[in-house]
This record gives structure tokens, C-alpha cells and sequence, in this order.
């Protein structure tokens, strides 16, 4: 899989925060064989940088970081955000997140375009965290984004894909676009589904943090996006309504 | 009598002195403040002896260790409250309550008038709670104050100055000591206190929230401490962020805090390895006892034993650390 033209091995993307330890988070990246942390930065930031400490721990799982703007609620906190993680991790990569919706943190379309563009502009290669919307989409592309991360369903809340026919829509309008399925996962079943319908990867965070056991939940997720991923290049069958027996009844007693 | 000096006079350190002086010891406590005070983190600690809570994201030996905890603090001479822990959520939550309890052991589920027995101040505001019987909390401030004043007594010296080393040293210093243990990192944890005279409670009390944890320990004098953020970061600010979440959780705990008055915000870091476990080590004649990250008070009685073992019999015991 490409991102900015970059090769990524693994369609499993996960975020670093909420875990018990340092240590149970990177037991959970060594069974996922996740190929990208996201990586917050604001709260943790500040002018003593007082972050370090963990920032070190996640470099040293060896996956390429994706910083996100995790929190920002306006354009100009999300610049800003983003400004700091490039110089903090040498990256242009920045997952944008603007958040319009303090309770549902619904993203701020409108405040996402703006951002996108004036990062995009700035050099930056975004991921923007998004609506199933295709007119957003549409938009995103037009500021420069070249990878969509659209919600499964809002962040935390492990409901899975609230809106599949708004999903299907996204991923048909927009065929060559790499789509990344980011928050609201809860089950390995649902990111087995997001793959299944052809989307490109999925990014959780809480559905392997919270679990009771985070390493093997995330083995779980990395097994599940496998088979999602394996199922879509398989040409899956169409759903009918006409029971059809996969064994034949002919020479069976079947009028006893 | 074998000598030894203990570096550090936070709630480790204390209590790493309390058993050499049990151990016949003749000890000294170096610290730059040598008295509790607001420059260690253990003055902001919360207090609460809560093994089984904890359990929900510590590992089993934070719950084996932490039992000896209440005991300990009380052979001390230290006022422990043993009225267990009370865990609630908001309405929307329930969930969280249910996943606390599957994960959680030694607790019982409390409906509305069970709760009332209780907590007669939180009576029609939950329909359902968990209580957890065994658990206590102490008051960290009194706590370090009376074990200081217990070791003085018993001929502890406490010096500013480092002397030179003889005998034994115990490391006790938590972040500072990053510069022999550079696995060590901190994690920043916020506090505020409260006054009120319109709500009782008689024990710490948890609400779960997917966003604003909290929780709320009583003091005398109708003091509360409100606390649970955990940020990873070493630096020390309060944040306006943090304050606002601890209040908002509060006020939604009880509108009566709501008019409390505000009598103090902290913020401190807890030292902590990358496992969030504690350490036992040893390096030459110097014993380390770190990273107790967010269990000093329950899990320091049960290191301090375990250090001085270790150093008099060469024990390798739970929470040893080979470099």
C-alpha cells in the first residue's frame, strides 16, 4: 500500500494513547505488526517538551509515526499543532484533526478544509480525519489531501460502521483514493468488514488500549484486517435471497 | 549496628527508613528539603489504598503487594480510614460500571439504597454503584508528617547535605534519580482540592468517564481531593485543561461542589518504568527503590521491605530489576 508514496507493509494502523504501560503498548505493536503509530502531540508538548520520555518509547517501536492533531478544536490550533509535531518528529506527515463537536468530536468540516489547505500549502502530506461525506471528500482532494481517513463512528465509542451504504458511496466515488477507516472501530469483525468493502486500512486506538488484554486484542485486529483484505481480493459472492444447497440432493432420500 | 543512608525523603524513602529502623538500623535521610513538602511528588498523591481498582489497567503484583499497604501505614501510628472504595457513572456510562466490575475483584454491586447506606449525601443521584469493601485511603500530608516526626524520635537524622557514602545507600530519589536509572520518565498527574460543608463522604469515591475520569477522596475539615488526570509528560504545570475536566467531573459527581471553595491546584510527576511497575535494583553498594508511579503510598511499605531484605539477606525478591 502507498501513502504519499511511501510503501507501508501493514494495513493495521494504531494509536499510542490510553494503553496500561509503555511496555503493554509495544507488546500490542509487536502482535499487530501495525505499520504506523499515530502519535499525539499537543498535551504532551509545551515549551519543556516534557513528553520526551514516552515520544522515545514510541520511536523506539521501529513503525513509522503519523502525528495527529489530536484535541484541536480550530484551524489555527491544528496549524500550530502540526507546525510542532514536523519539528518534533521530522515528518511531514500530520493526521489532521479538527474537532467541531465538543460531545460526538465530530470533525469541523469546514475548519478541516481550511486546515488541510493551508498545510498542504505549507508542505505537508495530510491525512484528514473526516465524514463519510463525499462533497467533503471531494474538497479534501481539492486542498491537496491525497489519502482520506473517514470515521467508522465517532472516536472512542467502538460502534463500528454506523453508516455502511455512506461508506460503500465514499469508497465507489472515489476508486483510486487510498482510504484509511479511522475511529469508532470496536471489534475486529467491524475493521474485517471496513476491509471486506475495500477500504485500505484501519486506525483504532481504544478498541486495543481499553481491552482487557490490549496484545492479544490487537493480534485479533491484525488477523481480522488480514482476512478482510484477503476476502476483497477474492471477489466475494453476491448476497441472494434464493436458498441454494452447496451439497447436491439429487440420489438423496430427501422425500422421507 | 549497621549503618545506611537513605536518599530521597518522599513516601518511599520514609518508609524504606521506617524498616532499617525496624532492622536495628542507624539511619540517615538525605534530602535537599528534608521534610515533606510540596517539591516531592508523594504531597500530592491522593492517598487512596485501593489494590483492587487499581487492578483495572495495574498488573497482579500491584494488587498482591498493595494488600500489606493499610496495615503497614496503621502499625505506623497513621490514621487509616478503612471504609472501602465507591465506583459510579454518569447515567450514559452504565457500560463503564459493568466493565469495571468484570475486571475488578472484591467488589459488590450497590442499587440506590444500598448506595443511600452508604453515602447518604449521593442518595438519589445513582441507581447503581460498585462498592469495594477492602480498600482504605490516609491523608498523604499527615501521613509523611507523622512518619517523619516517628523517625526522628527513633534517632533518624535528616540532612540536607549528601554525605559521603557508608554502608548501604537506599536510592529513594524518584525522577531525580533518572540519572542512574535512565528508564525512568515521568508522568504528570493534577490535583485540586476542594472545601465543602454541604456534602459528607465517607470514602474515596471513583467516577468512571470515557474522557474525565476523577476521583475524590475526603480529608478532614471538609476537605476533598480531586485527582486522576495522567498525562505523559515530566513537566509541571497546571493546566487550565485538567482543572477544568477535575471540576466539571466533580460538579457532575454532586452540584454541591459547584460552591465549594477552591483551596488548591498541584501538579507533580510520578516517576514511572516503561512497564509502570516498580523497581527493586541494585548498582554497587546502592539499592534503588523507583517508579512507583501512581502507587506510592500503597506499594512503599511492601518495597521498603522488600529493599531491606534484599540488602541483609541478598533475597532477590518480587519487583527485582536486573540491568
Amino acid at each position: 500500500m502507498q501513502l504519499y508514496g511511501t510503501e507501508i507493509n501493514s494495513r493495521l494502523m494504531l494509536g499510542t494513547a490510553q494503553y496500561p504501560s509503555p511496555s503493554v503498548l509495544a507488546e500490542a505493536f509487536r502482535r499487530s505488526d501495525a505499520g504506523i503509530a499515530t502519535v499525539s502531540v499537543r498535551r504532551e508538548a509545551g515549551a519543556e517538551r516534557g513528553g520526551a520520555a514516552f515520544w522515545n518509547l514510541v520511536r523506539d517501536l521501529g513503525v513509522t509515526l503519523l502525528p495527529n492533531t489530536a484535541g484541536c478544536h480550530s484551524v489555527r490550533e491544528a496549524v500550530t499543532t502540526a507546525q510542532m509535531a514536523r519539528e518534533l518528529f521530522d515528518t511531514n506527515w500530520i493526521k489532521l484533526e479538527v474537532i467541531g463537536h465538543a460531545d460526538t468530536l465530530q470533525p469541523d468540516p469546514f475548519g478541516l478544509v481550511e486546515a488541510a489547505r493551508i498545510l498542504t500549502e505549507d508542505g505537508f502530506q495530510v491525512y484528514p480525519y473526516t465524514t463519510e461525506d463525499v462533497v467533503l471528500a471531494d474538497r479534501l482532494l481539492d486542498a491537496g489531501c491525497e489519502v482520506l481517513m473517514p470515521w467508522g463512528a465517532p472516536i472512542g465509542t467502538g460502534l463500528g460502521l454506523t453508516n455502511i451504504y455512506g461508506l460503500r458511496t465514499l469508497r465507489a466515488q472515489f476508486p483510486d483514493v487510498p482510504m484509511v477507516v479511522d475511529a469508532g472501530l470496536g471489534l475486529p469483525s467491524q475493521a474485517a468488514m471496513a476491509l471486506e468493502m475495500g477500504f485500505d486500512a484501519v486506525l483504532l486506538n481504544t478498541a486495543v488500549a481499553k481491552a482487557g488484554d490490549p496484545a492479544a486484542m490487537a493480534e485479533a485486529f491484525a488477523r481480522a484486517v488480514e482476512a478482510g483484505r484477503l476476502a476483497y481480493h477474492a471477489d466475494p459472492m453476491e448476497p441472494r435471497d434464493m436458498a441454494a444447497p452447496s451439497t447436491p440432493v439429487i440420489g438423496k432420500a430427501f422425500l422421507s | 549496628m549497621m549503618r545506611a543512608r537513605v536518599l530521597g525523603a518522599g513516601v518511599a524513602g520514609l518508609c524504606v527508613a521506617a524498616e532499617l529502623v525496624g532492622q536495628g538500623c542507624n539511619v540517615t535521610v538525605f534530602d535537599p528539603v528534608p521534610r515533606p513538602g510540596p517539591h516531592g511528588c508523594s504531597w500530592w498523591a491522593g492517598g487512596m489504598l485501593a489494590p483492587f481498582c487499581e487492578s483495572e489497567t495495574a498488573e497482579a503484583p500491584v494488587v498482591r503487594q498493595g494488600q500489606e499497604a493499610a496495615g503497614w501505614w496503621e502499625r505506623q501510628g497513621v490514621a487509616v480510614t478503612r471504609q472501602g472504595t465507591l465506583v459510579l457513572t454518569l447515567g450514559r456510562d452504565r457500560r463503564e460500571l459493568d466493565r469495571f466490575g468484570r475486571r475488578v475483584a472484591g467488589h459488590q454491586t450497590l442499587d440506590a439504597e444500598g448506595l443511600a447506606a452508604l453515602e447518604p449525601d449521593l442518595d438519589g443521584r445513582f441507581d447503581r454503584a460498585l462498592h469495594i469493601p477492602g480498600e482504605a485511603h490516609l491523608d498523604p500530608r499527615a501521613a509523611l508528617a507523622h512518619l517523619r516526626t516517628r523517625l526522628e524520635s527513633a534517632g533518624v537524622a535528616f540532612v540536607a547535605e549528601q554525605g559521603r557514602p557508608e554502608g548501604l545507600t537506599f536510592d529513594c530519589r524518584g525522577l531525580a534519580a533518572r540519572d542512574r536509572l535512565p528508564d525512568l520518565r515521568g508522568v504528570k498527574g493534577e490535583m485540586a482540592v476542594l472545601r465543602s460543608a454541604d456534602i459528607r463522604l465517607n470514602r474515596p469515591v471513583r467516577l468512571l468517564h470515557p474522557r474525565f475520569p476523577l476521583y475524590v477522596v475526603p480529608r478532614a475539615d471538609g476537605l476533598f481531593m480531586l485527582g486522576a488526570t495522567q498525562i505523559e509528560s515530566d513537566d509541571r504545570k497546571r493546566s487550565v485543561r485538567s482543572v477544568l475536566e477535575l471540576l466539571s467531573a466533580a460538579y457532575a459527581l454532586h452540584p454541591v461542589f459547584g460552591e465549594a471553595e477552591l483551596v488548591e491546584i498541584g501538579a507533580d510527576a510520578r516517576p514511572a518504568f516503561p512497564d509502570n511497575l516498580p523497581r527493586l535494583s541494585r548498582q554497587g553498594d546502592t539499592i534503588h527503590v523507583n517508579g512507583l508511579f501512581r502507587h506510592g503510598f500503597l506499594l512503599a511499605p511492601a518495597l521498603a521491605r522488600m529493599a531491606v531484605e534484599a540488602a541483609c539477606d541478598r533475597t532477590r525478591p518480587e519487583f527485582w530489576h536486573d540491568d
